[in-house]
């Protein structure tokens, strides 16, 4: 009874305020489904939105976005995005795996692309979005080593998945490698590349939880850490502006935190960028001139897909020589001369 | 004075059981549509007060519209939402009635769903209509136990439901987390936690795939409506549902009539739970077809709201599950074609519950919609 009611209140409403709203026919249409991070969680998500917008100024597309808000939101929005609406759906992240390949599989006519997720074999309507985050998390890791006091430094992941133990892999074989050149001695907490097992907050939204495992590793002598999970990292920078960069500093990931957690930004030492933003810029233009292939594209620190954000207000606290040999470093992996997988 | 007055009042009161009156008519129905609609107008105010037009405004409640019944495949997912709510709620509904207030359905859909999920995977060659029950029956038994901790908790030692089945749904997450990463569980290849998939013979069939394959309402549906039925029987129709009515109104009247009372509560507590629990196992055999870390997804606090709603009402529950399956799944659409956040959504979810709760207010907005209360010796 009560449902009924309600669709003809919503239609009346929508009768007395309807002034003519004609759905405009646009050239291209690209959509994304996020996962359960939401649009604006400065990180992961924003930033493959960002890509979206980008072709939107300068390709002239049209774009919209569906939040998922539960792990069972993912099959019905992709859904809702079907039926010619738009040309290219782009679902962002490694758990929309599984929905992704359903839905494409369903509907061989649409073309999709998927953020950290492979598919093997592939499909032909899906491009598969990959980055070889470990290789900037490698510098990463050299720097926090090189910059510790305490000798300390920790990591923490969202959910104990590829895309986000991939940072913490290369971040802490960073360190490692650090200790090799210098003879040092510093420890990296949260995560055991061999064992891999690690602190993982096993979600992507609470920042509460943010907060907790920074203070968690804060408390055992940790004074550079790295939140691998998305928005969650926010709580981290929250409990690092409050005890002071002295004692705590964060290194962002995915987008260059220091510019889109404008509030927080003085506790990042840097960012770990996954430019999500120029991969999904490349399929949909790509898609567009209709050069779309299925299969995978692999962001690499040769290719800029991954790299390491400016130290912005940290520039003056980070020794030359470190700079110099993080640069260096940089190019050994570029050049094959330094492998990153341990 | 008093001794006629409550007699009175007694009188009436059982008139009113034997008979609905206009009033409790006005209640169950008039009440929740008035509050649906004043939602709606106040959240239409909240999107204006966020700088959203009025053309937006209006567009979005069309998608509302179009995007929860507008369609086959808007129906098809509105059915599919409102599923595990329905049965989620139902339970909670019986709870209430028992004067159990039971915020557990979160943590019982969790251990109902992960059940199945193991049977469901488990037992391969068994033909469907051996396997499918079993999977059902595992989820129902496994919610039905996780929810009697709570319920023989309270019955024992006087801990209240409230806060023990709070504390349990905490400990289902842990549960989950920990169970999904054993390796005959985990599925091959994965670090993350998430199990192996159900086999198809443990799967609740989609209803309308020779239609289209994209939709999604599953034979679950099939399970809710038995579900109403049954928990309409039991309720109305049978000695424990009295006794759960009874003890839910007085307690102590209850003992004193002879009934048992603990046992009253921890049956109360197993029968909401094994609805719950086939809410869970609804989700993991007919949506996901396998169980992850976030697999619930707050359905366990939305059937709360259901169950209120629904006034613990097996027929109410139904619509009320119905209305917020429409809600989630229209919310969907309004934010593909206005644009409007899903989170408007949650606004006016929470403000139906609000002026259900206050039925004086929804009264005071709608004068017209009642009749006029009498006067009452009491009041």
């Amino acid at each position: 009874m009560s449902h009924t009611m309600q669709y003809l209140k919503g239609v009346a409403i929508a009768a007395t305020f309807l002034i003519g709203s004609a759905v405009t026919a646009s050239a291209f249409t690209a959509c994304q489904v996020t996962d359960t991070g939401g649009i604006d969680d400065n990180s992961f998500n924003q930033t493959a939105w960002k890509g979206i917008q980008d072709a939107q100024e300068q390709l002239g597309i049209e774009s919209r976005f569906l939040e998922s808000q539960a792990e069972t939101d993912f099959m019905p929005n992709i859904n809702s995005l079907l039926g010619g609406q738009c040309d290219l759906i782009i679902t962002v992240g490694f758990l929309l795996g599984d929905a992704t390949q359903e839905a494409a599989q369903a509907n061989p006519d649409q073309y999709f692309s998927i953020v950290d997720f492979v598919y093997d074999p592939p499909i032909e309507n899906v491009a598969g979005q990959v980055f070889a985050t470990d290789e900037a998390a490698f510098l990463a890791g050299y720097l926090a080593a090189g910059m510790t006091k305490t000798g300390i430094i920790g990591t923490f992941g969202g959910i104990n998945i590829p895309p986000v133990t991939i940072f913490m892999d290369g971040f802490v074989r960073g360190a490692d490698y650090y200790n090799a050149q210098k003879d040092a001695s510093v420890t990296v907490l949260g995560w055991d590349v061999e064992g891999r097992e690690g602190l993982f907050t096993n979600n992507f939204e609470s920042l509460d939880d943010g907060r907790a495992f920074a203070q968690n590793l804060y408390d055992e002598g940790a004074d550079i850490v790295l939140p691998v999970a998305g928005p969650v990292g926010l709580g981290s920078a929250a409990l690092a502006d409050e005890l002071g960069i002295d004692a705590l500093k964060i290194i962002g990931v995915d987008a260059d935190l220091h510019l889109t957690d404008p509030e927080k930004g003085h506790v990042y030492l840097t960012s770990i960028l996954k430019r999500m933003d120029s991969t999904v810029f490349q399929v949909i233009e790509a898609t567009m001139n209709d050069m779309f292939e299925g299969g995978v594209i692999v962001g690499t620190l040769e290719n800029s897909g991954v790299d390491l954000a400016p130290f912005h207000d940290m520039e003056e606290l980070v020794p030359d020589d470190l700079k110099a040999e993080i640069k260096t470093i940089r190019q050994g992996i570029i050049d094959g001369s330094i492998s990153v997988s341990g | 004075m008093s001794a006629k007055a409550s007699n009175d009042n007694l009188t009436q009161n059982l008139l009113q059981r034997a008979a609905p009156s206009r009033a409790e008519f006005e209640d169950l129905v008039i009440v929740p549509i008035f509050a649906v609609i004043v939602a709606l107008a106040v959240g239409a105010l909240v999107m204006l007060a966020t700088a959203v037009d009025l053309p937006t405004i209006g567009r979005s409640y069309i998608a509302l519209l179009q995007g929860s019944v507008g369609s086959l495949n808007a129906l098809s997912e509105t059915l599919t939402a409102a599923a595990p709510l329905v049965l989620a709620g139902l339970g909670l509904a019986l709870g209430f009635r028992a004067g159990l207030f039971n915020i557990g359905a979160e943590g019982q859909i969790v251990i109902g769903g992960l059940a199945a999920v193991i049977v469901g995977f488990s037992f391969a060659g068994l033909p469907w209509f051996v396997h499918l029950p079993l999977a059902l029956i595992a989820g129902a038994l496994a919610g039905a136990l996780y929810a009697s901790i709570a319920g023989w908790l309270r019955a024992a030692t006087g801990a209240h439901e409230v806060i023990s089945t709070i504390m349990l749904n905490l400990i289902s997450y842990r549960i989950l987390d920990y169970v999904l990463r054993q390796p005959f569980i985990q599925r091959e290849g994965r670090a993350d936690p998430i199990s192996r998939s159900v086999l198809d013979s443990a799967e609740l069939p989609q209803l309308l795939a020779w239609i289209d394959p994209n939709l999604r309402v599953h034979a679950g549906i099939l399970v809710v409506i038995a579900a109403v039925v049954v928990v309409h029987w039991i309720l109305f129709r049978t000695k424990i549902g009295f006794e759960f009515r009874a003890s839910g109104k007085n307690l102590d009247a209850a003992r004193y009539a002879g009934m048992r009372a603990s046992f009253t509560i921890v049956a109360a507590m197993a029968s909401a739970g094994a609805l719950a629990g086939l809410a869970g196992a609804n989700q993991v055999l007919g949506v996901l077809d396998r169980a992850s870390p976030g697999f619930s997804a707050g359905i366990g606090f939305d059937a709360i709201s259901v169950a209120l709603l629904g006034r613990s009402h097996p027929v109410g529950v139904l619509f009320a599950g119905l209305l917020f399956g429409a809600l989630k799944t229209g919310g969907r659409q309004m934010q593909v074609d206005a644009g409007v956040s899903v989170d408007l959504i949650g606004i006016i979810q929470a403000l139906i519950i609000v002026f259900i709760a206050a039925p004086l207010l929804v009264r005071a907005i709608f004068p017209w919609g009642f009749r006029k209360p009498q006067t009452e010796p009491n009041e």
